[in-house]
């Protein structure tokens, strides 16, 4: 978990909405905890912040591509938003 | 179950179904549905959701035209959340498995999210926000035409909400809300004093927990310890029921006083008066045996609306009052209110509204507006035995500007033929120290005087009750305020001027203390007119007198209090708090 929010407010939605293009089931685990990368509400309440370890389950025929698509947004797209955020300021 | 601690705001006690009042107040009319209905309530959530969904595209566009992307993104979130897969799941599964009513499951699971979320760090509490309107958005639709709102009750409830005005309050149906808390909110507050005069039991500043209730549960509210119990288990239900028994048991026991006169147990006739806010409380206080309207609160005509009140509308609610009390005296108070009420004011913020514009002081400030309350006070007086006060008078100089005010309007009236009488008595309330200390020269000027025991306790003790860093330093039997007291008394005895007392009288030890002091007049709350009646009963002067010779000699607050209170049990046992 890269961003400095952790999963807060729009990235989460980025991911939900990102998750829901796919058919796959796609699960986001912390821990104990197990949501549905589908559900906004599930992440929100994931209670996930920066450090984080976040393991991410696919499951259907494009698993493998929504796999890739949603590490890089946790890897890069997220991490760019921050910065353009704070250029902003 | 859970105990939730607030602040007691109005007592009794309460128990019955929630009803969520947010700003569009929803009821929901059934927790469960019959065990076929199951598909049936989804398919009317299906139905609603995307009704939901069409409304926030809707929204989303045309926000996004008018301000932009990022502004309408607020709507696309909403309808992801909308959309969210967990929550239908869970919705679904708590109508399936629970047979509850698609309004109530959504209520139930919404709030659950939003507790969660208000409970995390950051910025993640905003996002209940987002929950709330999504609740309010699925409620709408799924209610369609058949919404209930607190206007149209029919069942009776309890309600719940982040704030009432008293304008709210004062909407409240009487026979259909059993009894309100409110997150918000302090003692004393305007709301406080309405829910009060309707007999309505209240909890205020219970903090946030809204997230916590849905629509129909179960829940009790306690006026007299400020609790609010969710979802109260059984026994805690009993033990209420009982003590809402008890209480109905008192009720009873002091029926015979409602239509006597007090009188002590000497003999000594005391005055007992009402205070009120509306001149619907005026059956409650005939019908409780009021010597009078002791204090009639005018700033609710202020309160209720968001212009300010013509002379006829004054004129109106001074003249029920009047005629309904039958020819026993009503004391008016003139607006008793700061400027940041006032619309017309155009107050800029206060740092410290309590020395601040308010009171008699905004009224001499806009003499437009006084000169309103006036003309309506005395057209009035043609109808009735009414008297006029003013609030907060703390200069010779206010009261004879007012004064003068008063001769220039009757002045007015008269060359206009309306009648009014022109010998209205006119009087002062004695609240602050300057007041207090200059007593010997009002009483040479005003009819009357009576003791805002609140406001005196504070501006002496500079004290704001409703600062709970301090509140504890607010004591009315502070031996400070006690020598104020008796000098008021003292100085108004000497000049013949009658003197009353009208601010919140702390329990039957207070009033004790005061008739030894000797005051023979107080004003209370309709609801609390018997209770006085039946201590005075229960008291000689002669012991009274005592108790308040020995009281006036002690320094230290507690002490003063605990004594009066033991003076109090040992004279008259029946009257001390938990006696059965």
């Amino acid at each position: 978990m890269l961003n400095a929010q952790g999963l807060h407010a729009r990235p989460a939605d980025m991911v939900a909405r990102l998750a829901r293009r796919y058919r796959s089931q796609i699960e986001i685990v912390k821990g104990n905890e197990r949501v549905d990368a589908k559900s906004v509400l599930g992440l929100l309440t994931l209670g996930a912040y920066q450090g984080i370890q976040l393991t991410l389950y696919a499951q259907g025929d494009d698993a493998e591509e929504a796999l890739d698509a949603l590490v890089d947004l946790f890897e890069r797209e997220l991490l760019e938003q921050e910065k353009r955020a704070a250029e902003e300021e | 179950m859970k105990v939730l601690r607030g602040i007691a705001a109005s007592p009794g006690v309460a128990v019955g179904e929630v009803m969520v009042l947010a700003s569009e107040g929803y009821r929901i009319p059934r927790r469960l549905a019959p065990r076929a209905a199951a598909e049936n309530e989804l398919a009317r959530l299906a139905h609603a959701v995307d009704a939901a969904a069409q409304e926030m595209i809707a929204h989303r566009d045309a926000v996004t035209r008018e301000l932009g992307k990022q502004y309408g993104a607020i709507f696309s979130a909403h309808e992801l959340m909308l959309r969210d897969p967990q929550l239908h799941a869970e919705v679904e599964r708590l109508v399936r498995e629970k047979r509850y009513t698609a309004e109530y499951a959504v209520s139930r699971t919404l709030r659950r999210y939003a507790k969660v979320l208000q409970s995390m760090e950051g910025s993640l509490a905003e996002r209940t926000n987002d929950i709330y309107d999504i609740e309010k958005s699925l409620l709408r639709h799924l209610l369609g035409r058949n919404r209930e709102d607190v206007a149209n009750l029919t069942q009776p409830v309890i309600v719940l909400s982040t704030n009432l005005t008293p304008s709210e309050t004062a909407g409240l149906h009487r026979e259909l809300v059993r009894g309100f808390a409110t997150e918000l909110g302090g003692m004393g507050g305007h709301t406080s004093i309405v829910a009060e005069a309707l007999e309505i039991p209240a909890v205020v500043g219970v903090g946030r927990f809204l997230a916590q209730v849905s629509g129909g549960e179960k829940i009790i509210i306690d006026g007299h310890e400020g609790l609010v119990i969710l979802r109260p288990d059984r026994e805690t239900l009993a033990r209420y029921e009982d003590e809402a028994e008890r209480r109905r048991q008192h009720a009873v026991q002091l029926r015979p006083f409602w239509n006597e006169p007090a009188v002590t147990a000497d003999g000594v006739r005391i005055r007992v008066c009402a205070n009120i806010e509306f001149p619907e409380e005026v059956k409650a206080c005939r019908v409780r045996g009021a010597d009078g309207v002791g204090l009639y609160r005018t700033e609710f005509l202020y309160l209720a609306s968001s212009t300010e009140p013509t002379e006829e509308d004054q004129f109106q609610a001074y003249r029920r009052v009047a005629e309904a009390m039958h020819g026993a005296p009503v004391i008016i108070r003139t607006l008793d209110l700061g400027a940041d009420k006032i619309p017309s004011a155009h107050a800029a913020e206060e740092k410290n509204p309590f020395l601040g514009m308010r009171s008699i002081r905004l009224s001499l400030r806009h003499p437009e507006m006084f000169c309103v309350q006036l003309r309506a006070i005395l057209r009035a007086s043609a109808y009735g035995d009414i008297r006029m006060m003013f609030p907060l008078v703390c200069k010779l100089e206010e009261w004879r500007e007012a004064r003068r005010m008063v001769s220039h309007v009757i002045e007015e009236l008269e060359a206009g033929q309306i009648p009014c009488n022109r010998q209205i008595p006119i009087g002062m309330m004695v609240e602050t120290p300057s007041a207090v200390v200059m007593l010997d020269r009002f009483c040479d000027e005003v009819d009357f005087i009576s003791i805002g025991t609140n406001d005196l306790i504070q501006y002496t003790l500079a004290v704001d009750r409703s600062n709970s860093d301090v509140a504890d330093l607010y004591h009315p039997a502070d031996p400070a305020v006690l020598r104020l007291l008796n000098m008021t008394v003292q100085a108004a005895q000497r000049r013949n001027t009658p003197v009353s007392v009208c601010g919140q009288i702390a329990g039957p030890h207070y009033l004790m203390l005061l008739l030894g002091l000797g005051l023979r007049e107080v004003s209370v709350a309709p609801s609390a007119i018997p209770e006085m009646k039946r201590v005075c009963s229960s008291l000689s002067l002669d012991a009274c007198q005592t108790a308040a010779r020995a009281a006036l000699e002690m320094d230290d607050a507690r002490q003063i209090e605990t004594f009066l209170k033991d003076e109090l049990t040992r004279l008259a046992p029946q009257l001390a708090p938990n006696a059965p």
